[in-house]
């Protein structure tokens, strides 16, 4: 299944982790969601913020001036 | 069997709030966090924008916090509702344009209906008697507690024992006997504890961690209220506040001008919302015009944008100037000279 995209770009810190939590509320544990980011900030906070919220974090790149996290939404969400 | 307690703490990401959870969480109490976004946070944007800053360890030291605790961490958008803070503050503003008291109290209250809505009991904030000359007095604190409708379910930890009990000491949720009785602004009783914990390594903002406590941003806020006629923002004006110089050349439009390569792919950002000017005869920076110009208007501010590129000794520099609806022009001009640049038009 396609992840569901969240598109974070021109934003900055902490807006792309505010966008993820939001859309992550909505879905049922096991989706996968990949943030696309312009802030390189949001390479260490998404994760940091999928540490402590319980998802899991799938992958993190660079595309460019693009930065893409992928995270599986946990149990507990 | 008795229930879990549960109560929210307030993250801003420095020492006070992060010691304040720790002293609640080792009482056995769950703890979560709640971190407000204002628009106006210190920490993050001048990092993410500013190419030279990119070197140093970025990090969120809320989510920072968050993890050393081992807790949830909520964050709160709450830039909309936030305004009426920063335009209208009941008790007025500091030695800024800070609205302590009242951004506090909106907190404490977002805080208070927040635990309402997930089921737990009480809240939590660094707050320290005496720490703050705004928010933190003796006298103010009370007021936090009843203006945002928290009451006794609002716990400050670390200056509990200097205020009346609360409602989780009087149930026995929590030991009055194990909250601290800090007071002032001295910071080594904090630091003594966050010895004692094992914590390192935490931030400490000098001043808080929110734009509006500074004097230059304040300068700018209030010079965009007077220029448009009326005290009002959007997002983008906050964010354009914290980035390159900004001149007013007259009074119905200011230059915003990058400083460097981060600020200058940031403003690029902002070419459909403001006409804007970039040289190309020379290496220099990135302008934006906020206001409504005519012809000379764009004339003066490349002559000023000129001045600030690698041309500013040159006969003539060129410079692409790009129209709201995208088309461009060339202009050449004659850079400014030093004497030529007033004081007065730099925020």
């Amino acid at each position: 299944m396609s992840p569901v995209i969240v598109d974070a770009r021109r934003l900055l810190c902490p807006m792309p982790v505010i966008r993820v939590q939001n859309r992550v509320k909505e879905l049922p544990p096991g989706t996968r969601v990949e943030a696309i980011c312009t802030d390189p900030g949001a390479l260490s906070d998404i994760p940091a913020w999928c540490r402590i919220n319980g998802h899991k974090l799938i992958e993190t790149r660079t595309e460019g001036n693009e930065y893409i996290i992928v995270v599986e939404v946990g149990e507990e969400s | 069997m008795t229930r879990q307690r549960k109560a929210v703490a307030l993250i801003s990401g420095g020492l006070d709030s992060l010691l304040a959870a720790k002293v609640i969480q080792q009482q056995g109490i769950h703890v979560e966090g709640i971190n407000f976004f204002t628009g106006f946070c210190v920490e993050g944007h001048t990092h993410a924008i500013r190419q030279k800053d990119r070197s140093r360890v970025k990090r969120n030291n809320a989510l920072w916090v968050a993890e050393q605790l081992g807790i949830k961490l909520h964050i709160v958008d709450i830039v909309e509702e936030y305004k009426d803070i920063v335009l209208n503050p009941k008790h007025g503003y500091g030695a800024n344009l800070n609205p302590c008291l009242d951004c506090k109290i909106f907190m404490v209250k977002k805080a208070h209906e927040w635990i309402a809505e997930n089921g737990f009991d009480f809240i939590i904030t660094g707050e320290v008697v005496g720490q703050r000359p705004m928010s933190q007095r003796k006298d103010t604190m009370p007021v936090v507690a009843r203006e945002s409708g928290a009451e006794d379910r609002l716990v400050r930890p670390l200056s509990g024992r200097n205020l009346p009990a609360t409602l989780p000491e009087r149930e026995g949720w929590i030991s009055r006997d194990q909250l601290y009785g800090f007071n002032g602004r001295s910071r080594k009783p904090q630091m003594a504890l966050a010895e004692q914990f094992g914590l390192e390594d935490y931030a400490q903002p000098a001043g808080g961690c929110c734009f509006l406590t500074d004097a230059q941003y304040a300068v700018k806020l209030a010079d965009l209220w007077q220029a448009r006629g009326e005290k009002q923002y959007e997002m983008d004006d906050i964010m354009l506040l914290k980035v390159g110089r900004h001149l007013r050349l007259r009074p119905h439009f200011k230059v915003i001008i990058s400083r460097e390569e981060g600020e200058g792919n940031f403003l690029q950002g902002y070419r459909k919302q403001y006409v804007s000017l970039l040289t190309t005869s020379h290496a220099g920076p990135l302008a934006l015009l906020d206001g409504t110009v005519d012809d000379d208007d764009i004339a003066l501010a490349a002559r000023l944008v000129a001045r600030f590129s690698q041309g500013k000794q040159a006969e003539r520099v060129e410079l692409t100037v790009t129209a709201l609806d995208g088309s461009q022009q060339q202009l050449s001009v004659k850079p400014l000279t030093a004497e030529e640049i007033p004081q007065e038009w730099y925020i």
